[in-house]
């Protein structure tokens, strides 16, 4: 054990880092993940990195965990210089990482969950059960918690797994601690108790690196804050020091406002009106209008019930409350196919696992969500659904040997043509695109969005649901966000600022 | 894809062919047309069953309740027929496809309302259904005399040199042919099985979808329960026992994937009539019936890893060259 921090350093400010990164960059093929980033961890210190999605926590994370090697810089750990070629090497330092979803076993029990993989052997190179049992109570005890070791994990309750997951994170004698949005599935009471376990991890010294999208957490349980943005570091300190608008500024940077513009299409009449649309525990009191040709963004941190909202809009799940309106007319939908009979169609976010039926020719796949329409009595009319196809294959630029392959054998680009050409075969009033540009690289994504644009210049209406901010500034006619599920602000073009949304979005006002 | 089919279909008649010609080799007329109507008209039961099979797979799931739900239904209206000798056979038909079809949709309610694994409730309904038509009967049997001429004959009355029973085959192929290929439900449930979230999200209702497969499944082996206590001539609880395995063997040696969404028609027809051929095949060279069982297996496994191989190859084409030469491929 690491008899050296067991008295409680409580004043950050003298002592020296447990724990330094100096000027590490990290490279992708086209993508530069991380750019000459400095941090440091102290002990007895909670650091909270903040940034926005892509600006490179994960990365870092990965660095400081052996996942992956860093191109340049170096990592110190007590002020020697370590390299942390495996997860193994990383864990031998003192390094652990409490993910966002934890790998445990529901059918194991708590302790063996806490010492998979290294649990105390007898000599004959059994599992040595009394010790992995007193060594998992004693963890757990460390934490001040009772849960028992011999219970199966699917017997505990959320909290309680976060508990054994922490467990888990510090039984490999962990100095420096890694968080990595610990609190996204927890309500709030359980954010209540792990913060105290994070206070009493503090007050054993060990340096913690929290990260989390919420200033409201961050403010409550961190000391000191480190922001990234593109890669980079753009600041740190002492988090007494730095009000909310400095870090917001820093996290969503200047740059933003005039990138991917939308192409200036006159707003015909209301298309859609969403009054009050409600779920029993996904989002409540959603209400907007949609005109012709308008796009409306949906901003939101991830888990913010923007996807959900969506798919109850498009029938997946059935609202609990609410109206809506589709060109006057008071409709219900109560399925998928209501939905795209009433002219309203969902482009999922994961495209490639939910857009198509790999096995399936080209031509069924185009035609599918149109069969309701082209079928007669229940036949399909094969001339049809060619032609269909053939159209939309045309107009994309779809390349393929022929319209009777199946989608599976084309490349990434092209089953892209196929899912987006599927969805305008039915001829849509309203479209939804959940993420239209996520993992796309920057080149497709400005094709993308001169295509919108297009879309909406023709009198189509979208919903265009987007975790990016310069995609949301730069196409949105309006900005919908959402926070826990409920709408936190509408806002107009005019209006619209990175700073205002990522308030919004966060939760300060 | 259609072209790993065709040439899989392609594959599996000639292998047929080869076993036919090898057969008459050692046992003359083997391959006359009389023989080879014969073979077919054997098999006629097990295409219907294989067809039924195969739409409940295609949909991820299996039913393994087919030949207990035959074994019950062909009970039924044997008693019936033995009860009431003066209903014509035509509402007896119609009673065997609407019994079928009720205990096929039991199972489809059960996988589509409780979500329970198809391979789960169709065990426990095939134990079930056997179980009904043990009580129906309390155990005693339905013989031939006490059945009537036309319940009896029918099915053996030569047209065209093939028997009113093969031509029962003929037209269930064609009409579940049309439906897989050109109604809403049978690509619905191709879409359904190949990636159930897409066909969802394309306005398909996967679980209906798989409900009307499995109330498919039972029809047709409710037809086949009669046509089996007609051919045979006798109807008592365990006739069929096992024949589900043919008929899920069929389907795979057919071609038809046992993780849903792909499989044809031709292929599972083409998949039970291997199995005919062997069965009739074997004992006229004098090989053991185990043999026979062995020899199925056999297939079976081969089947498999050649689907499975199959399967595998489908790449995504992302070589320039190679794309421009599937391309002049199809092309040509």
């Amino acid at each position: 054990m690491n008899t050296a921090v067991q008295t409680p350093i409580r004043e950050p400010a003298p002592p020296a880092p447990l724990l330094e990164m100096r000027g590490i960059s990290k490279s992708f093929p086209g993508v530069r993940a991380l750019d000459q980033v400095d941090i440091k961890l102290y002990p007895g210190t909670v650091t909270a990195l903040i940034g926005e999605n892509g600006a490179g926590k994960s990365t870092l994370v990965k660095i400081l965990t052996g996942i992956y090697q860093p191109d340049e810089g170096e990592i110190l750990v007590d002020g020697k210089p370590v390299t942390f070629a495996t997860a193994q090497d990383a864990t031998n330092h003192g390094v652990t990482a409490i993910h966002q979803e934890t790998v445990l076993f529901d059918e194991l029990s708590v302790a063996e969950n806490i010492y998979l993989g290294h649990a105390p052997k007898t000599r004959f190179g059994l599992v040595d059960w009394k010790a992995l049992n007193a060594r998992s109570l004693a963890l757990l005890h460390s934490l001040e918690t009772t849960v028992d070791v011999r219970a199966k994990l699917k017997e505990l309750s959320i909290a309680q797994r976060h508990l054994v997951a922490i467990a888990r994170a510090l039984s490999v004698d962990a100095r420096i601690v890694i968080m990595d949005e610990p609190t996204a599935a927890l309500s709030r009471k359980e954010v209540d108790d792990l913060f105290q376990i994070i206070e009493r991890l503090k007050n054993q010294g060990k340096a913690i690196l929290f990260i989390s999208h919420k200033f409201d957490e961050v403010y409550e349980i961190a000391q000191n804050y480190a922001v990234f943005r593109d890669g980079r570091a753009v600041g740190h300190g002492a988090l007494r020091d730095a009000n909310q608008n400095e870090i917001v500024r820093l996290m969503v940077g200047r740059s933003v406002d005039k990138a991917f513009p939308k192409v200036d299409v006159a707003l015909g009449e209301t298309v859609l009106k969403v009054t009050n649309y409600a779920h029993l525990t996904e989002f409540r009191d959603i209400s907007f209008e949609l005109r012709r040709g308008e796009i409306l963004g949906l901003y939101g941190l991830v888990g913010a019930g923007r996807s959900e909202f969506c798919q109850s809009l498009f029938g997946v799940t059935r609202p609990s409350d609410g109206s809506l309106t589709l060109e006057g007319r008071e409709i219900t939908i109560r399925s998928p196919r209501d939905a795209i009979a009433h002219g309203i169609v969902y482009v999922p976010e994961e495209r490639g696992r939910h857009g198509t039926v790999a096995q399936m020719p080209i031509f069924q796949n185009i035609s599918l969500p149109s069969l309701a329409k082209t079928s007669r009595a229940g036949f399909l009319r094969s001339a049809e659904e060619f032609a269909l196809a053939r159209r939309y294959a045309e107009r994309f630029d779809l390349r393929a040997a022929a319209l009777s392959v199946p989608v599976g054998t084309l490349s990434g680009g092209n089953q892209q043509k196929v899912v987006i050409g599927k969805w305008l075969a039915t001829s849509p009033k309203v479209i939804i695109l959940d993420e239209p540009t996520k993992g796309i690289d920057i080149g497709s994504k400005a094709a993308v969005h001169a295509f919108i644009s297009e879309l909406a210049a023709e009198g189509l209406s979208i919903i265009m649901v987007s975790s990016e901010l310069p995609e949301i500034l730069g196409m949105s006619d309006r900005v919908l966000v959402m926070r826990e599920g409920l709408p936190a602000g509408l806002f107009d073009r005019q209006s619209l600022d990175a700073e205002t949304l990522v308030r919004a979005a966060t939760g300060n006002a | 894809m259609t072209r790993i089919l065709k040439s899989r279909e392609i594959l599996l008649f000639g292998i047929i062919a080869i076993l036919v010609a090898g057969f008459s080799s050692r046992a003359p007329g083997f391959a006359e047309p009389k023989n080879l109507a014969g073979i077919f008209n054997d098999t006629s039961i097990l295409i219907i069953l294989a067809l039924g099979q195969m739409a409940v797979i295609l949909t991820k799931s299996i039913d393994l309740s087919v030949a207990a739900n035959l074994a019950f239904t062909g009970m039924a209206v044997a008693m019936l027929n033995a009860a009431h000798p003066d209903l014509p056979l035509a509402v007896l038909i119609i009673i065997a496809l609407g019994i079928g079809a009720i205990l096929g949709a039991i199972n489809g309610l059960l996988v589509w309302k409780l979500g329970i694994p198809p391979i789960v409730v169709t065990l426990g309904t095939l134990t079930i259904y056997r179980g009904m038509a043990f009580v129906l009967s309390g155990g005693s049997w339905v013989n031939a005399h006490q059945m009537t001429p036309v319940f009896l004959n029918t099915p053996r009355t030569l047209f065209l040199g093939l028997p009113i029973l093969g031509w029962t085959a003929v037209a269930i192929v064609i009409i579940v042919y049309i439906m897989m290929n050109r109604t809403f439900f049978g690509r619905a449930l191709y879409a359904s099985g190949g990636n159930p979230t897409a066909a969802i999200y394309a306005g398909i209702d996967v679980g209906r979808t798989r409900f009307f497969a499995f109330v498919l499944s039972g029809a047709l082996a409710g037809l086949c329960g009669y046509l089996w206590v007609s051919r045979y001539a006798v109807a008592y609880v365990d006739i069929a026992a096992g024949f589900e395995l043919d008929s899920i063997a069929a389907t795979v040696i057919g071609g038809v994937s046992t993780l849903g969404g792909i499989g044809s028609v031709i292929g599972t027809v083409l998949g039970a009539l291997f199995l005919g051929v062997i069965k009739n095949a074997l004992p006229v060279i004098d090989i053991s019936p185990f043999w026979q069982m062995a020899i199925s297996g056999a297939v079976i496994i081969l089947a498999v890893i050649f689907n499975a191989r199959a399967e595998k190859r489908r790449g995504r084409i992302i070589l320039r060259d190679k794309a421009a030469k599937t391309y002049q491929e199809a092309t040509a």
